[in-house]
């Protein structure tokens, strides 16, 4: 494939993926109002479209039209740069995700993923993918961190502390509870850890691999890692206004508020990818007969049936549980999961060592 | 193909600057970072000596400098929150009741 | 040609970061100068072949240790820092130990004589495995050393930072 074309792709590639991903946040918005308006028993939105369906437009509107208020006595660069800082960092690592196996478009081999290549007799993508995108997260507390100290508020301030202290200490629950994973498959390449599930429901590792625990325990840290109920201690609006985002108004607000369901996106294609057997179908293996048509169409299918699942479990959740308190929630991190997971690791390596 | 001798350099400029910031900086944590400054000049050697003598264990010792930094880093910024307590400041030249 | 690029382009980020990082005079500046000088080094590890102490580097040294900066920056609403007068000894050494220490470095590295060697991209590549092979054989008790290391750590933070109860 000449360079010119390599660029091309990427770039198409690029544009895509960036107006899916964003269209996505603002429908995961308009579908969290309608299905906590169902659980608890209201309408939610229903005015703006059919069915509210045009809601998040005339959210984005009003997001743009707002006054810009910056207020005195903030440290101007860095109120300014924190929310670009944490709307960026999630954006950038949904490149890293793939989302199937490739497209035949003419003669060009075309990978389903931001940062995979065609080799000629393979798909290459970043080897150490899975760790870059551990470092992404790991760098994003920045904006939550930076956002509260420079709008120099005593609610926004203790917001960012709240979240610096309960983001470092979820990181390690959550980074431990991947060890098994990464201990199954061999790799730290996203697409080698999901074609090493590949088979049937019986080859994913969350079921035949034998990592629920390390699942639940993954689930529960990204809870805390992206701010949500009931680990939302941060933004909590009866204690602290709204926590690290106390100050901002209009775009900016909007910019925190797109991070957050970039992020819960983010959240939930690791676990596809990780625990759930990626693009691969639950009835693989199977031998149904299907159309050509589906077979190019079907990975797509199914990945984004796995990530609706879990987006739909993150806003039931949020419908369900109260918040925890500050200390029980690093009682949580520190006495429950980070052992929790450091025993899940050291099972699994033994049952490997046995087996080997 | 890069000379060595661009990488040591780099390393060597950083390193300097670490401690010309540890010299003449006064703020307690400002100082305490330009350590971590100078520690990751040398993982930079490190790591070019390695690639240069085609030699894993110069990547290996970055991960021991790096455990000692944040080993180093816990155990300082408590210490630098137990004297802010009793001290009440940051400045390097106030804390100086053992000095005569 | 590329990598002559990419070095001078990380290089470059790398020394204004740390330029950057002694002039500013307030302790977040200086932090966040300090994360783009990790962050280029990182960089510069990737392109020496080290991909794994890359990643390393990023998530703990710009995600765990310099939050952990910043935590206690902001923990201690640490303001612009006072300018004292400075300690003369620095001045007095610290001028001609500089020049002298160019010297020497211009005179072991940069002279045409003294040539240490190249690197190239792709010239050597260490996978991760390779690095736990590595780390778990041969370094293995240097590697159970620094766990005392960490736990002992650990325990000094916990009872530094505890609020004594009266």
């Amino acid at each position: 494939m000449s360079l010119t074309a390599y660029i091309l792709i990427a770039i198409i590639k690029l544009a895509i993926l960036l107006w899916l991903l964003l269209t996505a946040v603002a429908y995961i918005v308009l579908m969290e109002r309608k299905v906590i308006a169902r659980m608890q028993n209201r309408w939610g939105p229903t005015r703006v479209g059919p069915f509210g369906l045009l809601q998040p437009l005339a959210d984005g509107i009003k997001f743009i039209l707002k006054e810009d208020v910056i207020p005195d006595n903030v440290y101007k660069p860095l109120y300014v740069a924190a929310p670009m800082i944490a709307l960026i960092l999630s954006l950038v690592s949904i490149s890293l995700i793939p989302f199937g196996g490739q497209w035949h478009i003419g003669h060009y081999h075309v990978p389903l993923e931001m940062t995979a290549f065609w080799t000629g007799s393979g798909i290459q993508d970043i080897n150490i993918g899975l760790l870059i995108i551990l470092g992404i997260t790991s760098i994003g507390v920045y904006g939550v961190a930076l956002s509260g100290w420079s709008s120099n508020s005593k609610y926004s301030l203790l917001g960012s502390l709240r979240a610096g202290a309960q983001l470092i200490s979820y990181e390690l629950a959550l980074g431990l509870s991947l060890v098994g994973v990464l201990l199954l498959a061999g790799s730290l390449s996203l697409r080698q850890i999901v074609d090493g599930q590949s088979g049937s429901i019986f080859h994913w590792n969350f079921f035949g691999g034998w990592q629920f625990i390390a699942f639940f325990i993954y689930i529960m840290a990204a809870y805390a890692e992206t701010n949500r109920i009931p680990f939302d201690l941060p933004e909590a609006e009866t204690e602290l206004v709204a926590g690290y985002h106390t100050e901002y108004s209009a775009m900016k607000f909007a910019m925190f508020f797109m991070a957050e369901y970039c992020n819960m996106v983010t959240v939930a294609c690791l676990a596809t990818l990780l625990f759930f057997g990626g693009w691969h179908s639950p009835f693989e293996g199977l031998a149904l007969p299907v159309p050509d048509i589906w077979l190019a169409i079907s990975p797509l299918f199914w990945f984004f049936i796995k990530i609706f699942v879990f987006i739909f479990v993150y806003i039931w959740i949020r419908a369900t549980l109260p918040r925890f308190r500050y200390d029980q929630l690093m009682a949580f991190g520190w006495k429950f999961l980070l052992p929790l997971s450091i025993a899940n690791i050291v099972v699994t390596s033994f049952v490997l060592a046995v087996r080997s | 193909m890069i000379p060595l001798s661009w990488y040591l350099i780099l390393g060597a400029i950083l390193f300097a600057i670490g401690v010309a910031s540890f010299l003449i900086k006064r703020n307690i944590i400002t100082i305490f970072m330009s350590i971590e400054l100078m520690l990751n000049a040398v993982n930079l050697t490190f790591v070019a000596f390695a690639s240069h003598w085609h030699q894993v264990s110069g990547q290996v010792f970055v991960f021991f400098v790096m455990v000692v930094a944040a080993a180093e880093a816990a155990v300082g910024l408590a210490i630098i929150i137990a004297v802010f307590r009793t001290r009440e400041t940051l400045n390097v030249d106030q804390v100086n009741l053992l000095k005569l | 040609m590329l990598h002559y690029l990419l070095f001078f382009i990380f290089a470059g980020v790398c020394l204004a970061g740390a330029l950057f990082f002694l002039f500013q005079r307030h302790p977040v500046n200086s932090a966040l100068s300090l994360i783009v000088v990790m962050g280029s080094l990182a960089a510069l590890f990737l392109m020496l072949g080290a991909e794994f102490v890359a990643a390393v580097q990023v998530i703990v040294y710009a995600g765990a240790v310099m939050v952990l900066f910043i935590f206690v920056i902001m923990l201690l609403n640490a303001g612009e820092e006072e300018r004292t007068r400075g300690s003369k000894v620095a001045l007095i050494l610290g001028v001609p130990g500089l020049i002298v220490f160019f010297c020497l470095m211009y005179w072991t590295l940069a002279l045409p004589r003294s040539q240490v060697g190249h690197v190239s991209i792709g010239d050597f590549y260490v996978s991760t495995q390779q690095l736990g092979i590595a780390l778990f054989r041969e370094f293995l008790l240097p590697f159970e050393v620094t766990s005392v290391l960490v736990l002992i750590a650990i325990m000094g933070a916990v009872v530094l930072a505890r609020r004594e109860r009266h």
